[in-house]
C-alpha cells in the first residue's frame, strides 16, 4: 500500500461517488457539478497512468469547456427544475435493476477474464513523452495520425458553423 | 348490280345516333328530330331502291340469288375454322325486312314529332330511335348467326333504353329492367345454341351449304363424330336449334317468356309501335326463318314443338287480351298472339319445296307475309292508340268511349287496322292469316281448328277494344274537362299522316300485290302463287264475322248489360284473365320466394359473412396487430434505450452461458 | 501497482451510472450529461487497456484523444439544438418532444 495505491483509491472514490451522485441528484445544476468532479477524477486517473497530456486535455476540454457550456445551457433553458422523482417508482426500479444486472455482468466478465496478474506500475519515461506524441500526431507513417487529426479539425469547424446556425436567433 | 351502297343503310342511322347522342344538348328539338328523320328517310329510300333492284332480277332457276356485297372476317375463334364475320346479306327475307323496318321506323320518326312534342329528352329519344333502327337493320342483314346475335343484343339494349325513357317513373324503371332481364336470360340459351351449332357444324354462316357439307363430312377433313352426330339425326342439332329458339322466344314473347312485353308498354307509344309491335319482337320469328333450312333438314320434330308452343301462346294471349282494360295492354297481348301465329306458321312446315301441290312449306311464306302485314297494321293500331292517349292522357278504356265524334281520322284508321287484324277481306291481314290457316290445316286439322278459333278470339277482343274506345260508354265528364283545356280532339297532321300512310299499306298490300309476296318470299325461293282455299277462307271469314257481331252486340251500346252479366256469371274467369292468369305472380313467387329466398339469399349471406368476413377479418386483424404493436414505436427515447440495453444484456447472458 | 481490474470496475461503475441516468432523467440536458459520463467511462477504458497492452503502441491513447474532441463537438451541437428547441417549444423534457414522432 504505497502512495500510488492511496492515490488510486482516492481517485476511484471520487469517480464512483460523483458518478452516482450525478445521476441521482435532483437538481440538474448539481448534476453538472458532480459530473465536473467525475471528469476531474478521470483526468487524475490519466495522470496516474502517466498520460499527462491526455489528463491535461481532459481537464481543459471536458472540465473547462464542456461543463461550462452545459452550465450556460442549463441556465439558458431554465432546466434546473428537473425532478428525477417525477418518474414512476417502477420505472426507476426497473432502470436501476437493469443497470445493476448490466454492471454485474460486466464485473463478472472483468473478474473472470484472468486479468489478476495484469498490473500497471508507476509511470516512467518509456510510457509516453510529448515528442513522440507530437510526432505521431502529425506524421504520415504507419504509426501516424495525421488524417484523423485533420478530419477532427474539419469536424470541429463544421460543429462551430452548425452550432452557430442552429442556435442563432431567427 | 352492285349493292355496296347498302352499307349506307347501316351507317346513316349510326351517324345520326352519334350526332344526336353527343351533340343533342346543343340542338333544338326541331333540329334533332329533323336529323333523325332525314337519316331514316334516306335509309328508307335506299331500302326501297335496294328492294326494287333486288326483286327485279330473278335468277335463271327462278329464285332470287343471295347476295353478300360486304363481308369481312372480324374475329377468328381458333376452334376449327370458326370466325366471327361482319357483313351484309341480301336475300328475299332480309330485303323484305329492310322495307318493313325502314317504313315503320320512318313513320314513327315523323309521328314522334307530334307525340313527343316538348318532352324532356327529345334529342335522347331520337338518338335511341336511330340506334335502334341501325341495330335492327344490322340484325336482319347479318351474314352469320354471330353477327345476328350481336345486333340482337343491341336491339335489346335499345329496347331497355326506350322502355325506360321516362326513367323518373317507377313503373318504367321496373318494366325496362324486367324486359332486359327476361330477354337477356333467354339470350343465354341463344348464345349456347350458337356455340353448340357452330362447334358441330363448323360454320356460323347463313350460307348453309357449308354446314351441309360439313354434316356429310366433306369439309375440314371430316370430324367423324360430329358428322355422325348431325347426319345420323342425333340430338345435337335439334338441341342447338331449340336453344336458339329459346332466345327467339324471349325476344318474341313466347309463353312463358312473354311477361316482359305487356310491361314494356310503359315506354312512349311510338316506341311500342316500332319496337314492341312491328320490328324487334318479330326478331325471334325472323331468326327461326333464317335457320329454317337447318330446322327442316335436321330438326323437323322440334319445329313442331315450336308450333305447339306458338299455338298455346296465341291462345293464352288472346284469352288475356279479352279481359284487359288498358288499351296498350290489349294491343300488347294481341301482338304476342299474332307473333305466335307466325311461329305456328313456321312450325307447321314439313318440307322445303313450294308449289301448288306441296303445301308443306307454305307456312314459311305465310309467316313472313303475316310478319309484313302485321308490322303495318299493328303499327297503325299502336300509333292510333298513341293519338288517343295523347288526347285523353290515359291508357284506360274507362277514360275513353265515344271518341269517334272527336277523332274521325283515328277512328277510321283504327277500324281498318282492326278489320285487317280480324281477317276480314280485302284487308291485308285476311290474306296472310288465311295462308297461316291453310298451312295449319295442311299440318293437322286440330291445329287448323285451334288457330281458326284463336283468329275468332282475335276478332272479338279487337272489336271489343275498338268499341270500348270509339263507341260504348263515353266518359263525358272527363271529355268536357279536357275540352275546357282546349287540347281535346283530332291529333295534329304529323301524327295523322303516318297513320293514313300505314293504313294505305294495310288496305292495299293484301290484294294489290296479289300473289306477288309469295313470288318474292318463299321457303325454297321459287315463286309461289298465293291462292285462297275457298273452304278455309269462307270458314274463317264467317267465324270472324260472328265474333265481330258478338262483340258489336255486347259492346257497341253505351250501356253494356251483357258484358256485366257475363262478368257476373264468370267472376273467376274474368279475374284470372284480367290478372293474366297469374303468370307474373308465379314468376314473382318462383324468383322471390324460391330462387331469392333459397339460393340467392344464402349465397349473399355466404358472400357477406364468409367471403367478406374473411377479408374484413384479415383487415381488422392487421389493424389490431398494428394497434397493439404501435406502443413499441412510442417515440420515447428512453424506452428505446431501455429495450436496447435489455437486448444487450440478454445477448450477454446467451453468450456467457 | 494497481491491478487493472479495479480501474475497469471504476469505469464500469461510471458507465452504468450514466446508463441509469439516461433511463431515468427527464430533461434532455440531464440525459446529455449522462451521455458524457458514459463517454468518459469508455475513454478511461481505452486509456487503461492501451497502457496495459501496448506500452509501445498508442492506438488507445489517440482514440481517447479524438474521442474527447468529438464528444466536445457533439456536446456543442447538441446544446445548440436544445437551445433551439427550447426557444421553439419552451420545454426540453424528453417525453414531450414528440413533434417528429410517427
Amino acid at each position: 500500500m504505497d502512495s500510488y495505491n492511496i492515490m488510486f483509491v482516492v481517485l476511484a472514490g471520487i469517480i464512483v461517488a460523483s458518478s452516482v451522485l450525478t445521476v441521482v441528484t435532483r437538481s440538474i445544476m448539481r448534476a453538472a457539478t458532480y459530473l465536473f468532479f467525475a471528469l476531474l477524477g478521470t483526468a487524475g486517473m490519466y495522470f496516474l497512468m502517466g498520460y499527462t497530456f491526455l489528463g491535461a486535455v481532459q481537464t481543459m476540454v471536458y472540465a473547462g469547456g464542456i461543463i461550462v457550456l452545459y452550465v450556460f445551457a442549463i441556465l439558458l433553458t431554465r432546466g434546473t427544475k428537473d425532478r428525477i422523482s417525477e418518474n414512476t417508482r417502477s420505472k426507476i426500479a426497473l432502470s436501476a435493476l437493469l443497470s445493476l444486472v448490466g454492471f454485474g455482468l460486466v464485473a463478472f466478465i472483468i473478474f473472470t477474464a484472468n486479468l489478476r496478474a495484469q498490473v500497471i506500475t508507476a509511470p516512467d519515461e518509456s510510457v509516453m513523452n510529448m515528442s513522440t506524441l507530437g510526432r505521431n500526431l502529425l506524421s504520415t507513417d504507419p504509426d501516424g495520425y495525421l488524417l484523423p487529426f485533420e478530419a477532427v479539425s474539419v469536424l470541429l469547424l463544421a460543429c462551430i458553423v452548425a452550432g452557430v446556425m442552429i442556435a442563432r436567433k431567427r | 348490280m352492285d349493292y355496296q351502297y347498302t352499307l349506307l343503310i347501316l351507317c346513316l342511322p349510326i351517324v345520326s345516333f352519334l350526332i344526336l347522342g353527343i351533340g343533342g344538348k346543343w340542338l333544338s328539338h326541331k333540329a334533332a328530330g329533323l336529323i333523325g328523320t332525314l337519316s331514316i328517310g334516306t335509309v328508307a329510300v335506299l331500302s326501297y331502291y335496294t328492294a326494287f333492284h333486288y326483286f327485279a332480277e330473278r335468277g335463271a332457276d327462278g329464285t332470287f340469288a343471295s347476295i353478300v356485297p360486304i363481308n369481312f372476317e372480324w374475329l377468328p375463334f381458333y376452334v376449327g375454322n370458326l370466325h366471327f364475320d361482319m357483313g351484309i346479306l341480301l336475300d328475299p327475307i332480309s330485303v323484305m325486312m329492310l322495307i318493313v323496318i325502314s317504313t315503320v321506323s320512318l313513320m314513327v320518326h315523323i309521328y314522334s314529332f307530334g307525340y313527343m312534342h316538348g318532352e324532356r329528352g327529345f334529342q335522347r329519344y331520337y338518338a335511341f330511335l336511330s340506334l335502334f333502327t341501325m341495330s335492327m337493320l344490322g340484325l336482319v342483314v347479318a351474314t352469320n348467326i354471330f353477327q345476328m346475335y350481336m345486333f340482337w343484343e343491341l336491339v335489346g339494349v335499345c329496347s331497355y333504353l326506350l322502355i325506360g325513357f321516362y326513367f323518373t317513373e317507377k313503373p318504367a324503371i321496373a318494366a325496362s329492367k324486367k324486359a332486359f332481364i327476361v330477354t337477356r336470360f333467354a339470350d343465354l340459351g341463344f348464345l349456347v345454341g350458337i356455340l353448340v351449332f357452330g362447334y358441330y357444324t363448323g360454320s356460323f354462316s347463313f350460307d348453309f351449304t357449308e354446314n351441309f357439307q360439313y354434316a356429310a363430312g366433306a369439309l375440314h377433313g371430316v370430324a367423324p363424330d360430329a358428322a355422325k352426330a348431325i347426319a345420323a339425326g342425333g340430338f345435337i342439332l335439334p338441341t342447338a336449334l331449340f336453344l336458339m329458339f329459346i332466345g327467339g322466344a324471349g325476344k318474341s314473347a313466347m309463353f312463358p317468356l312473354h311477361i316482359w312485353l305487356p310491361d314494356a308498354m310503359e315506354g312512349p307509344t311510338p316506341v311500342s309501335a316500332l319496337i314492341h309491335a312491328a320490328t324487334m319482337v318479330v326478331a325471334g320469328v325472323f331468326q327461326v326463318a333464317r335457320m329454317f333450312p337447318m330446322w327442316i333438314q335436321y330438326a323437323p320434330e322440334t319445329l313442331h314443338y315450336v308450333a305447339w308452343i306458338g299455338a298455346f301462346t296465341a291462345f293464352y294471349a288472346a284469352a288475356v287480351a279479352c279481359a284487359q282494360s288498358d288499351i296498350k295492354r290489349v294491343l300488347a297481348f294481341s301482338t304476342i298472339s299474332q307473333i305466335a301465329f307466325m311461329m305456328v306458321a313456321l312450325g307447321v312446315c314439313t318440307e322445303m319445296t313450294t308449289g301448288h301441290e306441296h303445301v308443306g312449306s307454305v307456312g314459311y311464306m305465310a309467316s313472313m307475309f303475316h310478319l309484313f302485314t302485321h308490322a303495318m297494321f299493328k303499327a297503325t293500331l299502336f300509333l292510333c292508340a298513341g293519338c288517343i292517349i295523347h288526347a285523353v292522357h290515359s291508357n284506360e278504356m274507362s277514360a275513353m268511349g265515344g271518341m269517334r265524334k272527336y277523332m274521325p281520322v283515328t277512328n277510321w284508321t283504327f277500324l281498318i287496322a282492326t278489320l285487317a287484324i280480324s281477317g276480314i277481306p280485302p284487308f291485308s291481314g285476311f290474306f296472310s292469316k288465311d295462308e297461316i290457316l291453310s298451312a295449319s290445316f295442311a299440318y293437322s286439322p286440330v291445329m287448323g281448328w285451334v288457330m281458326t278459333g284463336i283468329a275468332a278470339m282475335t276478332a272479338f277482343y279487337m272489336f271489343r277494344v275498338y268499341y270500348g274506345i270509339f263507341w260504348g260508354t263515353e266518359n263525358k265528364q272527363l271529355h268536357e274537362e279536357l275540352k275546357a283545356h282546349g287540347h281535346f280532339g283530332e291529333a295534329p297532321l304529323v301524327m295523322t299522316a303516318p297513320l293514313v300512310l300505314l293504313t294505305l299499306f294495310t288496305v292495299f298490300c293484301g290484294w294489290a300485290l296479289p300473289g306477288s309476296f309469295g313470288s318474292f318470299v318463299s321457303a325454297d325461293g321459287q315463286a309461289y302463287n298465293i291462292h285462297l282455299d275457298p273452304q278455309i277462307a269462307i270458314t274463317s271469314v264467317v267465324i270472324a264475322c260472328i265474333s265481330i257481331g258478338l262483340a258489336t252486340w255486347i259492346y257497341i251500346r253505351s250501356s253494356q248489360p251483357v258484358a256485366e252479366r257475363l262478368k257476373a256469371a264468370m267472376p273467376h274467369l274474368h279475374e284470372w284473365a284480367y290478372r293474366r292468369f297469374y303468370i307474373d305472380e308465379i314468376y314473382q313467387f318462383v324468383t322471390h320466394r324460391i330462387i331469392f329466398a333459397y339460393i340467392s339469399r344464402p349465397i349473399a349471406w355466404f358472400d357477406r359473412h364468409v367471403v367478406d368476413g374473411t377479408l374484413n377479418g384479415l383487415a381488422s386483424g392487421a389493424n389490431y396487430v398494428g394497434e397493439s404493436i404501435r406502443p413499441l414505436q412510442s417515440g420515447r427515447l428512453q424506452q428505446y434505450a431501455y429495450v436496447f440495453l435489455l437486448g444487450v444484456v440478454v445477448l450477454f447472458f446467451i453468450m456467457i452461458i | 501497482m494497481i491491478q487493472i481490474e479495479y480501474i475497469l470496475i471504476v469505469s464500469a461503475v461510471m458507465m452504468f451510472a450514466g446508463i441509469f441516468g439516461f433511463f431515468t432523467r427527464r430533461s434532455t440536458l440531464a440525459i446529455l450529461l449522462s451521455i458524457e459520463l458514459m463517454l468518459n467511462a469508455t475513454d478511461l477504458n481505452f486509456a487503461v487497456i492501451n497502457r496495459l497492452m501496448h506500452t509501445g503502441g498508442h492506438e488507445g491513447y489517440f482514440f481517447t484523444l479524438f474521442s474527447i474532441a468529438i464528444s466536445a463537438a457533439e456536446s456543442a451541437v447538441a446544446i445548440a439544438i436544445m437551445i433551439n428547441i427550447y426557444r421553439q417549444l419552451k420545454d426540453t423534457t424528453a417525453d414531450k418532444l414528440s413533434k417528429l414522432k410517427w
